[in-house]
């Protein structure tokens, strides 16, 4: 149990919460002790001066709405946004339960049932939380799509990369608020149907996150093929495996740890863009929220972008640390460290 | 010329560079019995690889060719396996899944249990049994070489070519597996192309010695018979008379005859080793380059 544990904190990089797991089990406390006022004390001393120098600063800006935020004051926000978020799901539930009280009476007075209306309310900040995480996955997943293949092929033959490489280094630096104006008039255009399925706000800032977090997986997929060892390449030539084997047990595997860093890289990307998109094309996530209360600009409004900072940040983080994961899980050198 | 088992007729090898055409090989020739165990020697960059490569069907050779039992060499295939010196064993297979890879493309058609016991058997073969379901990473240079090894045996080649296997190994190691190599080859009797550097595993491991001269424009310089009775024992053999006859004979050939103009004498035998991971850089440029 507490081998495998600590096993699993090393995959995910969480290293730190070794020694508190030993220290459950009992083993040689002191020892522990060091060890974790090693790991966890510097970052709480950075951290605690990193709100000390906020909380000054903000408290010496004035702005248009009032004093910038502080610490104490963002976590006001952050509650209060909890607290509409449980209002508003009440409230929802209650949409429900008055709908379904007027039904059953309805079917005592021997009435046919109405249909149950969906809730309409504003999404809660919770929401726009998925809304974004829902967003970026969708557009990573079709960069993953376009990307591995076309890297491949661009890794196994040289000529079809000489070709395309000038055309990814050229879009590759593009700004997401470039492609966006581009990519909305795109969609308004293509994307013309009564009942869409998707709305339109979604597809435009889905593909944007498409076209940005594609290129660090299609190039780290390139060299992980091109610069798979030779010899490898030779073994598969003298078992003449045919080309669907080569490229399934050799190519892929071979290029695996590539592919990821790419992929971890990818996401990264398409998290910061797709904040930006979501302003510019209205998705109901977390750039729209930030927008929003730009716009809205109560004297709450800086305190809830921050609070949104904070959250675009660690979900960041977290993301970042589960490619992480899946990054070390898939590398053939185990000893290798990967950050 | 008809008769011999693997007939290595007028090979000669051009490159491509960017300065014009580079002639490694020059009208190589060379006729294997079955069951011969041929060692390959010769400086840095004098071609072995290249040699061992075009009976491989790695490389095509611009003149010449090689014809195994009738049939002309013209792609790879696993009746050449080949043993490579960083035994290029997929590292996220294990032992028993690389060899095993090898052994479902041989014996495709054949009952998973059987091909199953071959994969062992071959792994055992090396004294790799304990070890099988370990990954690359997990074991030790000589024994990832083992298992280079028995991936080539698995597949049962009509020629099994070494490029210098145990280059990469340390000396207590190397001598390890020269005495495995021997026993495997007392039962097997494999035809066996190796590459070396070392003149006494050439001398203690071949029937025939063949020595290349230096490159540009390589050709064989002097082929060796070795009549030294099978089974050869390594102890024994230090004192004996014909083995250093032998020992000398090639060492003559690589330090007087044929010496490396820009490598000072004293220094050849420490740089002979050494020169290794040099020699594989060339052979990888030209690779490039062709």
């Amino acid at each position: 149990m507490l081998n495998r544990s600590i096993r699993f904190f090393e995959l995910t990089g969480m290293n730190w919460l070794i020694p508190i797991a030993n220290l459950l089990a009992g083993k040689n406390p002191k020892a522990q002790l060091n060890q974790l006022l090693a790991s966890i004390g510097a970052p709480l001393v950075a951290f605690l001066i990193f709100l000390l120098l906020w909380s000054t600063a903000a408290s010496n800006i004035k702005t248009s709405l009032g004093n910038l935020p502080g610490p104490s004051q963002t976590w006001e926000q952050f509650e209060s946004l909890v607290d509409e978020h449980t209002a508003a799901r009440d409230k929802e539930a209650a949409f429900y339960q008055r709908q379904e009280d007027r039904n059953a009476k309805r079917i005592e007075q021997g009435k046919e049932p109405k249909d149950i209306r969906p809730y309409t309310g504003a999404p809660t900040f919770f929401d726009q939380i998925f809304t974004s995480l829902y967003t970026v996955f969708i557009g990573f997943a079709v960069a993953t799509i376009i990307a591995i293949p076309v890297g491949i092929i661009c890794g196994l033959n040289s000529t079809i990369y000489t070709g395309l490489n000038p055309l990814i280094q050229i879009f590759r630096p593009v700004s997401p608020l470039a492609w966006l104006p581009i990519v909305t008039m795109v969609v308004s255009a293509l994307y013309t149907t009564d009942d869409p399925f998707f709305a339109k706000s979604f597809i435009t800032s889905a593909l944007t996150v498409t076209l940005c977090s594609l290129w660090p997986t299609l190039i780290n997929t390139t060299v992980g093929v091109s610069t798979i060892d030779k010899d490898l390449i030779n073994v598969s030539r003298v078992l003449r495996l045919s080309w669907m084997t080569q490229i399934f047990k050799v190519v892929i595997p071979a290029s695996l740890p590539m592919i990821f860093t790419g992929l971890r890289l990818s996401l990264g990307v398409g998290w910061m863009v797709l904040i930006a998109a979501e302003m510019l094309a209205q998705n109901p996530g977390l750039g729209k929220f930030v927008w929003d209360e730009f716009q809205n600009g109560s004297s709450n409004s800086l305190g809830r972008i921050l609070v949104a900072v904070f959250v675009i940040g660690i979900i960041g983080f977290l993301l970042d640390r589960i490619m992480l994961t899946l990054q070390k899980s898939v590398s053939h050198d185990k000893t290798q460290e990967i950050r | 010329m008809a008769n011999s088992y693997l007939d290595i007729s007028g090979v000669s090898i051009e490159f491509p560079t960017p300065n014009g055409p580079f002639k490694a090989l020059d009208n190589v020739n060379l006729k294997i019995e079955k069951g011969e165990f041929i060692s390959l020697i010769g400086h840095s960059g004098c071609g072995k690889s290249t040699v061992l490569n075009i009976v491989a069907g790695l490389y095509n050779a611009t003149q010449g060719g090689v014809i195994l039992q009738g049939k002309e060499v013209l792609q790879p295939g696993p009746d050449r396996a080949v043993v490579f010196q960083n035994h290029s064993l997929f590292p996220w297979l294990t032992c028993y899944e690389n060899v095993r890879l090898a052994v479902d493309k041989v014996m495709k058609g054949k009952p998973k249990a059987e091909r199953h016991e071959w994969t062992e058997y071959n792994l055992e073969l090396v004294h790799m049994g304990h070890a099988m379901h370990k990954r690359p990473d997990e074991i030790s240079g000589g024994m990832k070489q083992r298992v280079g090894i028995a991936r080539a045996l698995s597949m049962q080649p009509k020629v099994l070519l070494m490029d210098e296997p145990f280059g990469a190994l340390d000396a207590l190691t190397r001598a390890h597996m020269q005495d495995s190599l021997t026993e495997i080859q007392a039962e097997l009797n494999n035809t066996v192309i190796m590459i070396t550097h070392d003149v006494d595993e050439a001398v203690l491991l071949s029937d025939r010695i063949v020595m290349m001269t230096n490159g540009p424009a390589a050709t064989i310089g002097e082929i060796l018979h070795v009549d030294l009775e099978r089974p050869r024992e390594r102890l024994e053999l230090a004192d004996d008379p014909t083995y250093n006859h032998y020992r000398a004979e090639v060492l003559k050939f690589l330090h007087e005859r044929h010496a490396k103009k820009d490598v000072p004498q004293s220094t050849k035998k420490a740089t002979t080793t050494t020169s290794d991971a040099a020699d594989k850089k060339e052979e990888d440029k030209k690779d490039v380059a062709a």
